[in-house]
C-alpha cells in the first residue's frame, strides 16, 4: 500500500495534466468556455437571493442576513463534495478501456475527478468573495487562515470516499443509484439550507455525527458568521477522521485493484 | 540475462453466469455477505501453468489460435492484472502496444493527448517535451497536431498512438497485433522502428497471427494452445509444427462439415429424378436419375488415407464408389475442381479424354489420381459426376466436397506450374539464408 501511495506521488504530473484536460474538455465547444465556472454559481446565488428576499422573506431566522449568501457558503463546498462522489462512481467504468489495455495507476482517475471538482469550487470562490464584500459581511482576517485547512480536510475526505466508491461500483453497479439517493438525504442532513442553531438539540446531536456538518459549519463560521472561529477542535477531529477515511478508501482500492481490469 | 521470466503462471478468469451479469450491492447484501458474492462461481482458466524466459535483447514471438491465451499472457507481462498463481518478473521499463491510443480524449488536441498519453506510459513532462517533435514527425501528423483528436481519421489516431508508445523508449516492448495500423509505408516504418529497437538491445515480445512476421523478426517463438505451452524454440520449427496442427484441425472441421452435408443429403434422397440441371448456377446439390449412383466420394492422400488438407504439389486421389442398377454402356465419369471464387480450376471427364466406359450391374470403384495437385493455397470444392455422353446425369454431385491446399510459399493465382529460377551473368538467385 505504501508502494502504491508512492506511485500516486510519482504520477502527480499526470494527475495535473489530466485535471487540466478534464477542465479543457468540459468547456470545449461551449461559447462561454471557462466562464461557465463563474456563471453557474453566480446564477445559483441570484436564484437563492430572489427566493429568500422576494418569495419567502420570512422563512429564515432574521439573525442571518443575507440568507442566500449564508446558504451559498454551504452549497459551494457541498456541490464539490456530491458531484465528485457521483462522478467518481462511473469514472473507472467510462475509462474501462484505459484500465484494461494500459498499465496505468487507476487510482489517478477518481483523484482527478475530485481535483477537477476542487478547481470548480475554487472558481466559485471569487463570486462568493465579491458578494461578501458587496454585503459588507464582516470577515475576520485570522479566521480566513483556517479556510485552506477546511478545504484540505474536505479534499482528503472526498478523495478517500471517491476511491472507495469508484472501486466498489466496478463490482456493484448499483452503488451509483444508492449513492444519488443517499446524497439527497445527506444534503438535508447537513446544515446548508438551515443553520445548525435552528435545529432542536436532540436532532443536533445526530447531525454532529455527520462529518459534512462540521465542514459546512466551519465554512459558514469562517466566511459568514462574525466572531472568532471557535470550532477548530471539532474541525481537527474531522480532519483526523478524514485521514482515516482516506487510508481505508485507498486500502480497499488497492485490494480491489487487480480485479478492476477484469470486471470493468 | 532474462528480461522476462515467467514461471508456472496460471490465470483464472471469472465467467459470468447468465443469471447474473453484474452483481448488485443489493443482491449481495440480501443473499448474505458481500464477500461471498465476490467469489467467482464459475471460472475459466486462460493460462494453465505457462513458463518461459525471454533473454534480454531478443525478439520473442507468441503464436497460437484465437483464445489460446496469447493476449492474456501479454497483459500479465504488461502488468495489467496479476497472475492467479505463479510468478512473473520483468526487468526495466515496459511499454505495451496493446490498444493504440487508449486513453486519448476526443475533445482535446493531439498535442495535449500526446503529452498525457506519454505520461500515462510513465514518462515525465520534460521527457515528453524532448520527444514531442519526433513523435509528431513519426506519426506524420504535423499539420493536424493541434486539432482535436475526434477529427482524426482512424488511421491518424492509430498512428499517433503507435508513435507515442514506441517513443517511450521501453526496455521491453510488448506488441499485440497492432501492425495493421497504416498504409504500406507506415507499416514499413513501424518494422524499421522494431528493427532499430532490436539493434539497440531492447527486448520485444510480439503476439501475432502473422506467422510471416514471426519468421522474419523473431529470435524465438512460443506456441500457446488452450493456455499451455505447446512448443518453444526456433521460430521456423515452431511455426511448422503449428501449421501442421492447424491443418489437422481444419481437416477435421472440413470432414465434419462434409459428414453433416452428406447426412442432409441422404435424409433427402427423394430428390426429383431428372431435375433439369442448371449448370450456369454454381449451387451445391446433387441430382440425376441414379441409374448409376455415386454412393460415396473420398479424397485420399499419397498414403491412401482419407484427408482434407493437402500440401500444394501433393498426390491426391478422388475415389468414387459406384453402384449401377443395371448394365450401362453410355457412361462418362467427370471431375471438376473449383476455387473459392467459383472459378473452375480444372475439369475433365472420361469422354473428353477419349475413353469409353461402361458398367455392369453392381458395385465398383473409380479413382481419379492426380499425381501432383499444383494449386496455390486455398480452399477448393470438387464436383464429381456420372452421366450420359449427352450430358444427361445419372448422378451429379455439385461442389459437395471440400479440400484445402496449404503451402509455405505465398504465391498467387490458381495454378502453380512446377518451376525453378535460373540465372546467369552477374545475377545470382539463391535461397535466402535463414535468419
Amino acid at each position: 500500500m505504501l508502494l502504491s501511495l508512492r506511485h500516486v506521488i510519482r504520477y502527480r504530473g499526470l494527475v495535473a495534466s489530466l485535471v487540466a484536460r478534464e477542465l479543457k474538455a468540459r468547456y470545449r465547444g461551449s461559447v462561454l468556455g471557462f466562464f461557465w465556472s463563474f456563471v453557474n454559481p453566480l446564477l445559483l446565488l441570484l436564484v437563492y437571493t430572489f427566493v429568500f428576499t422576494v418569495v419567502l422573506p420570512g422563512a429564515h431566522p432574521t439573525a442571518i442576513e443575507p440568507f442566500a449568501l449564508f446558504m451559498f457558503c454551504g452549497i459551494l463546498p457541498w456541490t464539490w463534495f456530491s458531484s465528485s462522489l457521483l462522478e467518481s462512481t462511473t469514472v473507472l467504468i467510462t475509462s474501462g478501456n484505459l484500465i484494461r489495455k494500459v498499465l496505468f495507476p487507476a487510482e489517478v482517475l477518481p483523484i482527478v475527478t475530485v481535483l477537477a471538482g476542487a478547481v470548480h469550487f475554487c472558481l466559485g470562490l471569487p463570486i462568493l468573495a465579491a458578494f461578501l464584500v458587496y454585503y459588507h459581511v464582516p470577515v475576520t482576517f485570522t479566521d480566513l487562515l483556517w479556510f485552506p485547512l477546511i478545504v484540505l480536510i474536505q479534499l482528503v475526505l472526498t478523495v478517500g470516499l471517491a476511491l472507495l466508491l469508484s472501486a466498489l461500483t466496478v463490482h456493484f453497479r448499483d452503488v451509483r443509484d444508492l449513492l444519488s439517493n443517499l446524497l439527497t438525504l445527506w444534503f438535508f442532513g447537513t446544515p446548508i439550507i438551515y443553520a445548525l442553531d435552528q435545529v432542536p438539540p436532540r436532532v443536533r446531536q445526530i447531525l454532529t455525527l455527520n462529518p459534512m456538518t462540521h465542514l459546512v459549519v466551519s465554512y459558514q463560521d469562517v466566511l459568514f458568521t462574525p466572531g472568532p472561529f471557535a470550532r477548530w477542535p471539532a474541525l481537527l477531529a474531522v480532519g483526523a477522521g478524514a485521514i482515516g477515511v482516506f487510508l481505508v478508501g485507498f486500502f480497499i482500492f488497492d485490494r480491489l485493484r487487480d480485479t478492476l481490469a477484469e470486471e470493468v | 540475462m532474462n528480461a522476462i521470466e515467467v514461471r508456472d503462471v496460471r490465470k483464472t478468469y471469472r465467467r459470468y453466469g447468465r443469471r447474473r451479469q453484474f452483481a448488485t450491492l443489493k443482491s449481495a447484501l440480501l443473499s448474505g455477505g458481500a464477500l461471498r458474492d465476490l467469489r467467482p462461481d464459475e471460472t475459466f482458466d486462460a493460462l494453465k501453468g505457462v513458463s518461459f524466459d525471454v533473454t534480454a535483447g531478443k525478439t520473442f514471438g507468441i503464436i497460437g489460435r484465437n483464445g489460446s491465451g496469447k493476449s492474456s499472457m501479454l497483459k500479465l507481462v504488461a502488468g495489467i492484472g496479476r497472475p492467479t498463481s505463479g510468478s512473473l518478473k520483468v526487468q526495466g521499463r515496459v511499454s505495451a502496444l496493446i490498444e493504440l491510443g487508449a486513453g486519448f480524449h476526443p475533445e482535446i488536441s493531439g498535442r495535449d493527448n500526446v503529452f498525457i498519453n506519454g505520461m500515462m506510459l510513465g514518462l515525465t513532462r520534460r521527457e515528453m517535451s524532448a520527444r514531442f517533435d519526433q513523435i509528431v514527425a513519426f506519426a506524420e501528423l504535423e499539420d493536424f497536431i493541434d486539432a482535436p483528436v475526434k477529427t482524426y481519421s482512424s488511421g491518424m489516431y492509430m498512428r499517433l498512438g503507435f508513435a507515442v508508445a514506441i517513443h517511450v523508449d521501453p526496455d521491453v516492448l510488448l506488441v499485440d497485433e497492432v501492425l495493421a495500423v497504416g498504409d504500406e509505408a507506415f507499416t514499413h516504418k513501424c518494422l524499421d522502428k522494431f528493427a532499430e529497437l532490436r539493434r539497440r538491445g531492447r527486448t520485444v515480445l510480439l503476439v501475432t497471427h502473422s506467422l510471416d512476421l514471426v519468421t522474419r523478426f523473431c529470435d524465438e517463438a512460443l506456441w500457446l494452445d488452450a493456455g499451455i505451452v505447446r512448443m518453444q524454440g526456433d521460430p521456423r520449427r515452431v511455426i511448422d509444427a503449428y501449421l501442421l496442427d492447424v491443418a489437422g484441425a481444419e481437416g477435421r472441421a472440413l470432414a465434419a462439415a462434409a459428414a453433416k452435408a452428406n447426412a442432409i443429403q441422404t435424409a433427402s434422397t427423394a430428390t426429383p429424378v431428372n431435375e433439369p440441371p442448371d449448370m450456369s448456377k454454381a449451387v451445391e446439390g446433387r441430382w440425376g436419375s441414379r441409374e448409376v449412383e455415386i454412393t460415396s466420394v473420398e479424397l485420399l492422400d499419397r498414403n491412401r488415407e482419407p484427408a482434407r488438407v493437402f500440401q500444394s504439389g501433393d498426390q491426391v486421389e478422388v475415389r468414387l464408389s459406384v453402384r449401377a442398377r443395371h448394365p450401362v454402356s453410355d457412361l462418362v465419369f467427370g471431375v471438376g475442381i473449383f476455387n473459392a471464387d467459383g472459378v473452375c480450376c480444372y475439369g475433365t471427364n472420361t469422354d473428353i479424354e477419349g475413353a469409353a466406359s461402361a458398367a455392369t450391374a453392381g458395385d465398383g470403384e473409380v479413382v481419379f489420381v492426380m499425381d501432383r495437385l499444383d494449386l496455390v493455397e486455398g480452399t477448393y470444392k470438387v464436383d464429381v459426376a456420372a452421366h450420359r455422353r449427352s450430358g444427361a446425369p445419372y448422378d451429379y454431385h455439385r461442389l459437395q466436397y471440400t479440400l484445402r491446399v496449404t503451402s509455405s510459399c505465398k504465391d498467387t493465382g490458381i495454378f502453380r506450374p512446377p518451376h525453378r529460377w535460373v540465372s546467369s551473368g552477374g545475377i545470382t538467385i539463391a535461397p535466402r539464408p535463414r535468419s
